[in-house]
């Protein structure tokens, strides 16, 4: 596997505008003579499709919910972040990029965190030309707030719904695009492989995908010059998280194992200010959006005792004497509080729940207090900042949280690992190019808040449609006909393994295997990490997938809707997938951002580098079903930012 | 009930509808479910039906559902009678068993509504919507040609009020719960939120034609503002935005009539 990062010569401030300035261009005629394939629908997936349809090229996007607006991205709530320095508090596009590159412990490519720093101010300006309602002050300029990792205001946002309204953004771009003909836009969708044709002199070409038509159950080949994921990411590998049930790996999967570099797949994101889990029949977890944090003051009792009565139901939280309250994040954290990053913040709730003085009555859940915002600003403020997160927290737990703090507890969130790519956003496929979540490019070993919106845009609107164009531009026009043998032999193996999962006609559900799974990583490669529990997920994960592929039971056959066989091929591919997370786990012998190996830290419990032999990308290469597969390294090359101890005190 | 006072299951009685394709008759069907928990998501619920479905060697009920935090607008059942069942401002998906009883019958439903002809069980197609908002539900700006964005000042009440009908998730309940099937609710909330906005403007009167012709040709009936939509909406859209669009159509309309904006 060659991996060349391709970051361009020149300080690093110029290097995307050098970069753009050298990259070839497709005639503005001969652009419809090209057809790119856009897998999935989210910001990503649907500015890329929009931006590339405007410029011409015919494009081709899929996904498998009904509607492309229906995209995970249109859940993320709190906002996004831009270096507009509108706040007048020192923001600017150098500081962004710091804090990003700080904010992922210095696991992160200067030179592509960089760029979305800078390209982050266009974002805003295209959103707001679309109608996207962000929130506004009086005078008719956009309103900002803070988030964590940060100590500027930089973060637009819509109410709590911010991520629905850039979505509902990008989908009236993709949405006008479809109505002029120039997208065709295939619901309902799931891309099952990734296929392969070789150009004239040998070299393998990603050119099309196979996809499974969800209502008829056809498996159709669709082909083209380039193929974009932009598919998401992984985090219900642990079952339970805030992703939508739909979220899979099945895309970026399929690509690795016909040679895509998978990096950094342990990086995984444990939001702090999720609903704790509430029982066995539970399907998901959800947040409760980061900026509350803003107003709201995260504590446990100081002693066990109180927290015992507390889970008891036998005092209530406004029963707890202020000096018998512990505010850990602000005693720990004075500078940051209770804005501290994501990894730490949950990680701090996990102590204090092992320290026997979480208040869930599961007795994980730590408390997430608005009493004393209340007081200062009012109740009618906070309604205004949260109403919609206070009602969802009520409709779930039947609490008021102005009555009574909310409880919280860490959930799996966001993966920061993904598909390898250059600066081009081309993984090592040619051809192949990955956006937003699915790839591994921006936020090292833990993303900071409403920088997930940001990159997905980014990514989708002013970088892939400039570096595709050059990709095209090299390789000329000249989609192969779905008759290529290519084409043939993926759709054969894909039929096959649907009809496998048909055939074993065994006991359990996929969701019993995908509940197992899920177990399985949370207990050993969840929040903190070690090297004898990994060995042991690395032992069991096997087990598992072995059982799954002999008593798996899937009802009614693939030639109608049918969601166990799209939950079986979704869990088979997390069963795999968990694997060389765990294996990355392993390998990755430092603590990192939210890669916690419990091993490596300082005498204060925070999280310890080891930049002598992991200051680099892991970058695995399949070799087949069942096989280990081999690691490659990417070193990280730091010109800019001295690597530092990331301290948030 | 708040969660950490739940006691034992609950049994209930599941009327539901199954309809194995597009083109074949359907039916209710009673099933017998118990232990549900009342902290449980409907969809959590109907999830136990399914695995015990499973186990029982017969198919499950499709329905539709992603997000699962009442945001994504997948989730669609009638539930008694009801679109997105009895609460107020709650999609399926948010609705939790501690409003059920023990002992209850549910009958849970698809959208009943032409344009949403039904694909499988509880499972709809919705792509009219889709139709809809192709034909006019969006502001035209290319990549890369905006203005700064704090360029146009937006007053505050027009920011939010645009942010209020932007809120709408497009799950279709409005049209399941209006007696003639009418997409006005849903197709007002874009038009407000685009149209209240002065980087809407230029596109207004094209976009209110092209948008009610579209919902028009593709079945949808009309508004006899009866105000179902709005009491079913989890968003809680208002009716106010009816009141917008049918103004905007006839000023579009009046205009179009001397000389074509179209």
């Amino acid at each position: 596997m060659k991996l060349d990062a391709k970051i361009p010569a020149g300080p690093l401030a110029q290097k995307w505008d050098l970069h753009k300035a050298n990259l070839k261009l497709v005639n503005p005629a001969n652009r419809r003579k090209y057809r790119v394939l856009v897998v999935g629908s989210g910001l990503a997936g649907a500015s890329a499709a929009a931006s590339l349809a405007e410029q011409g090229y015919q494009v081709s996007c899929f996904c498998y919910q009904d509607s492309p607006r229906r995209a995970h991205s249109i859940a993320a709530q709190g906002g996004i972040n831009a270096a507009k320095n509108y706040q007048n508090d020192g923001d600017s596009v150098y500081r962004l990029f710091y804090d990003t590159i700080k904010g992922g412990d210095f696991r992160a490519r200067e030179g592509n965190v960089y760029r979305l720093a800078q390209v982050s101010v266009d974002i805003i300006d295209q959103c707001v030309a679309q109608g996207v309602p962000f929130a506004r002050e009086y005078g008719g300029l956009l309103d900002n707030r803070s988030f964590g990792g940060a100590q500027v205001s930089r973060t637009f946002y819509a109410r709590g719904q911010t991520g629905q309204q850039l979505l509902l953004g990008a989908y009236s771009a993709l949405s006008r695009q479809i109505g002029l003909g120039q997208v065709k836009m295939y619901n309902r969708h799931e891309m099952l492989d990734l296929v392969m044709v070789p150009d004239s002199s040998g070299e393998p070409h990603a050119k099309g995908i196979i996809a499974r038509n969800l209502v008829t159950g056809v498996i159709e080949s669709f082909s083209g010059d380039a193929v974009l994921l932009c598919t998401g990411g992984y985090g219900n590998v642990f079952y339970l998280s805030t992703n939508a049930q739909g979220c899979n790996v099945s895309a970026i999967w399929r690509a690795y194992r016909r040679g895509a570099g998978m990096a950094n797949p342990c990086y995984t994101q444990i939001h702090p200010t999720c609903i704790p889990v509430h029982g066995d029949e539970q399907s998901k977890l959800t947040l409760m959006s980061e900026s509350l944090r803003n107003d709201g003051r995260v504590w446990v009792p100081k002693s066990k005792e109180v927290a015992a009565k507390l889970r008891a139901r036998q005092i209530k939280a406004s029963d707890v004497a202020e000096a018998d309250r512990d505010y850990y994040l602000e005693r720990k954290y004075k500078s940051f509080g209770n804005l501290a990053p994501r990894d730490i913040s949950s990680r701090a709730a996990k102590e204090a729940c092992d320290d026997g003085r979480g208040v869930a009555s599961s007795g994980f859940g730590v408390y997430l207090d608005f009493s004393d915002a209340i007081k200062r600003l009012g109740e009618d403020k906070i309604k205004e900042r949260y109403s919609n997160l206070f009602e969802m927290y009520e409709r779930i737990t039947g609490d008021s949280a102005y009555r009574s703090p909310m409880m919280i507890y860490p959930a799996v969130h966001y993966t920061m690992g993904g598909l390898w790519v250059d600066y081009n956003l081309m993984s090592n496929l040619s051809g192949l190019f990955v956006l937003g979540e699915a790839n591994f490019s921006d936020h090292g070993a833990n993303r900071l808040g409403a920088s997930a919106l940001m990159q997905g845009l980014a990514d989708g609107y002013f970088v892939a449609p400039y570096t595709l164009s050059d990709y095209l531009a090299r390789t000329g026009a000249g989609a192969p006909s779905t008759d290529h043998p290519a084409f043939k032999s993926a759709q054969a193996q894909v039929n096959d393994r649907l009809n496998r999962f048909l055939s074993i006609q065994g006991d359990k559900t996929a969701r019993h295997f995908h509940q197992q799974l899920g177990k399985i990583m949370w207990e050993y490669c969840g929040m903190a990490r070690t090297e004898a529990g990994l060995k042991k997920a690395l032992q069991l994960i096997p087990e598992l997938r072995a059982e799954f592929w002999k008593n798996l039971r899937v009802p009614g056959t693939g030639e109608s809707l049918n969601m166990e066989i799209e939950r079986a091929g979704r869990v088979a591919d997390f069963l795999e997938f968990g694997e060389l997370l765990c294996r990355d786990a392993l390998d990755r012998d430092e603590s990192c951002g939210g890669h916690f190996r419990s091993e490596h830290q300082d005498a204060e419990g925070e999280a310890a580098r080891d930049d002598e032999h992991f200051n680099n990308v892991s970058v695995w290469e399949s070799q087949g079903e069942n096989k280990p597969p081999v690691k490659h390294v990417e070193p990280l090359v730091y010109e800019e930012v001295h690597l530092a101890k990331r301290s948030y005190k | 009930m708040s969660q950490n006072e739940s006691s034992a299951g609950m049994k209930l009685t599941l009327r539901v509808w199954r309809q194995p394709n597009a083109s074949a008759p359907g039916k209710l069907v009673d099933y017998s479910l118990a232990n549900v928990s009342p902290d449980a998501s409907f969809l959590e619920m109907i999830d136990q039906l399914n695995e015990q479905l499973i186990h029982a060697g017969e198919e499950p009920v499709a329905f539709d559902h992603d997000c699962r935090e009442g945001i994504c607008g997948m989730c669609s059942m009638t539930i008694n009678g009801i679109p997105h069942g009895p609460e107020r401002a709650t999609t399926t998906c948010q609705l939790h068993m501690r409003h059920f009883k023990d002992g209850d019958t549910i009958v849970i439903e698809p959208w009943r509504a032409g344009p949403f002809p039904v694909v499988r069980d509880l499972v709809v197609n919705r792509e009219s919507f889709d139709r809809i908002i192709q034909a006019g539900g969006f502001i035209s700006a290319r990549t890369g040609s905006a203005p700064d964005a704090n360029e146009i000042a937006v007053p505050k009440q027009v920011a939010d009020y645009a942010m209020d009908a932007a809120a709408c998730i497009g799950c279709g309940a409005c049209v399941a719960a209006c007696p003639n099937a009418s997409a006005m609710l849903f197709v007002a909330a874009k038009a407000s939120h685009l149209n209240a906005l002065p980087q809407g403007k230029p596109e207004q009167d094209r976009r209110v034609l092209a948008m009610v012709r579209t919902m028009d040709g593709l079945g949808f009936g009309s508004c006899t503002n009866i105000g179902e939509c709005s009491a079913v909406c989890p968003k809680e859209i208002s009716l106010d935005h009816i009141a917008h669009l049918n103004r905007d159509y006839l000023v579009a309309s009046v205009k179009n009539y001397f000389s074509k904006v179209e």
